[in-house]
């Protein structure tokens, strides 16, 4: 027995003193492995001593582990590297608008670890964003534009720093913001917004990457690159070299009016995030040679390239902005002498019609049923029976129309001449200026409804004492006075 | 030297609009103009708006007998203003557009 329970100990030492030998190799081994890396990276020999390694190593990983594997994928792209990456860590971004450019934009400079990202934008989520504005969800409609988009950017990466500003950017306030930023997005939809940001940004060097889309077609390009001081000529062109005049405000149009592509937007704010990437990411001393040649580029949904580049002037020397007779400063921008809304106007309203010249729909609906009713009784209906002109265009006629309207489209009807002599020949068959028969005109709101009355009247067709009027409010009063289930689009 | 001269007229922007919804215009533009000077940009839009344009809505394309603020006008691809803006005298196969901005976003 005795032997045997020896045997046994004996046995049970030999593991134990094999286990803690296992044990110190591969701890030695961890330690060897360590070193070596250390030793690579800091690209001592192996001689040097372990424990100072150890230290260098510690002290020689600049991001965290896990943002390794979430940039690894645009680090290991050369124009980037760890260089990039921490120069992307280290900048800080602001977006004007969070709508269709903005968001897009937003999401790709947050997902690639941009360390500030400040938004400005005063609006609330509509439904009507959402085709678009992709960082909005459906869930966040009445929200903080701002707010919603800062949600899903968290959501999407926890790392940089998030910045709400819940306001519609002010001449009074832009300085004041704009100053924590390195690098400013235009991604506003007017033109007084655009001369703001522009002047702001020039006045304090900072770079202005600037985009706006319509329709099918967007522009991109970057401004005040590179940003020198008012009256060096080297300093990029700014907005106001391009555009010294703004354009008449009835030309301008929204994309609510003028309607727009999601990916057409989407586009050109994945641009400004990209145009932004290469900013922040390319060496300062490359940034402070002389670039090529400033460039807007165009993108046409439709068209064949989809892209073109355009070569732009450069600094204008009497720029009111960034020329050596610069009239415009901070303080004429923040006191409110530089009046953006004064310089951009605002456009005219049709010129109104008399209330005698309008209908309201409910009232538009009443004649159309004494119509009916009388016209079992007349002997000649056919020359009283009234004409309703939908002056939509041909897409939002599509979307919804009333039974016998007849779609003229404004721009038709105001495409033709004023002229008496020689109808139009957009003008319905059964309406001739011999004939009484009423005439009603509808449009989206009640504002080319007016115009187009206005026209008709001008071509002569009020004679005979015919009536000509407008349904006042159009079918956005039609859909809260008739029919609550007319589409609103 | 011939009597026209072949170019190629481009509108973007919602500017074709103005001109019956077509974006390129080829178009023969004479060599002269009135006076008997070659013609140039300045030329060239007098013959727009007289031959082409035929919405009447002149003031959404010319202002002051210039183009309207915020008309971009290239030739070939570069802003006018680099090409001595409507004093540049086209050239055969000259690219001529006009860019109205956007300002949607």
């Amino acid at each position: 027995m005795d032997t045997l329970e020896d045997n046994c100990a004996s046995l049970r030492a030999q593991i134990a003193s094999t286990e803690a030998q296992l044990a110190g190799l591969k701890r030695d081994l961890a330690n060897a492995e360590k070193a070596a890396a250390a030793a690579k990276s800091e690209n001592i020999g192996p001689a040097g001593n372990r424990k100072e390694a150890r230290i260098a190593y510690k002290q020689q990983w600049p991001l965290e582990q896990e943002e390794y594997k979430r940039y690894g994928r645009q680090m290991i792209v050369s124009q980037i590297g760890l260089p990039g990456q921490l120069r992307l860590r280290s900048a800080k971004v602001l977006l004007v608008g969070a709508g269709g450019l903005g968001c897009p934009a937003a999401q790709y400079l947050a997902g690639a670890g941009v360390g500030t990202i400040g938004m400005v934008d005063g609006d609330t989520v509509e439904v009507s964003n959402l085709h678009r504005q992709v960082l909005h969800r459906s869930q966040n409609v009445g929200k903080y534009k701002v707010d919603s988009a800062i949600e899903s950017l968290k959501d999407l990466n926890p790392h940089p720093t998030y910045i709400a500003h819940r306001t519609h950017l002010t001449p009074a306030e832009a300085p004041a913001i704009f100053e924590g930023y390195d690098i400013i997005l235009d991604c506003t939809d007017n033109p007084a917004s655009r001369y703001l940001i522009s002047d702001t940004a020039v006045l304090l060097g900072k770079p202005l990457v600037s985009a706006s889309a319509l329709r099918t077609d967007g522009q991109l390009v970057v401004l005040n690159n590179p940003p020198r001081p008012p009256g060096d000529k080297h300093g990029g062109p700014c907005y106001r070299c391009v555009f010294p005049k703004p354009p008449p405000a009835d030309s301008v149009v929204s994309c609510a009016d003028g309607g727009i592509i999601g990916p057409v937007v989407g586009t050109m704010g994945v641009l400004q995030a990209l145009e932004t990437i290469k900013l922040i990411t390319t060496p300062c001393d490359n940034i402070s040679q002389p670039k090529d040649s400033p460039a807007m580029h165009l993108f046409s949904a439709y068209a064949d390239p989809l892209f073109r580049k355009i070569r732009l002037r450069s600094r204008r020397a009497n720029c009111a902005v960034c020329s050596s007779e610069a009239t415009v400063t901070l303080d004429t921008i923040k006191s409110g002498s530089t009046d953006y809304v004064f310089f951009c106007g605002s456009a005219s309203l049709p010129s109104l019609l008399s209330p005698s010249e309008r209908v309201s729909p409910r009232d538009y609906l009443a004649s159309q049923s004494e119509n009916d009713d009388s016209k079992g009784e007349s002997s000649d209906p056919s020359s009283k029976s009234p004409v309703l002109i939908d002056v939509r265009d041909e897409a939002q006629f599509g979307i919804c129309n009333l039974e016998n309207s007849i779609n003229v489209p404004i721009s038709t009807i105001l495409a033709s001449s004023t002229s008496s002599e020689g109808l139009p020949s957009w003008l319905p068959p059964d309406i001739s200026p011999g004939s009484s028969n009423p005439i009603y005109v509808v449009c989206r709101l009640g504002n080319d409804s007016q115009v187009a009355v206005r026209k008709l009247k001008d071509l002569g067709l009020g004679q005979n004492d015919r009536f000509i009027a407008d349904i006042k409010g159009g079918f956005r009063a039609w859909r809260e006075q008739i029919d609550p289930e007319w589409p609103e689009y | 030297m011939s009597d026209s001269i072949p170019i190629t007229v481009e509108f973007t922007g919602g500017l074709e609009i103005l001109f019956a919804n077509e974006r390129q215009h080829k178009i023969s533009l004479p060599a002269r103009s009135g006076d008997g000077n070659p013609s140039n940009i300045a030329y060239l839009l007098q013959y727009l708006v007289d031959n082409l344009m035929k919405d009447q809505r002149k003031d959404m394309f010319i202002m002051e007998d210039n183009v309207r603020p915020g008309i971009l006008v290239l030739i070939n691809d570069a802003d006018w203003e680099l090409e001595g803006e409507e004093n540049y005298e086209l050239q055969p196969g000259d690219n001529i557009v006009f860019v109205s901005t956007l300002h949607g976003g």
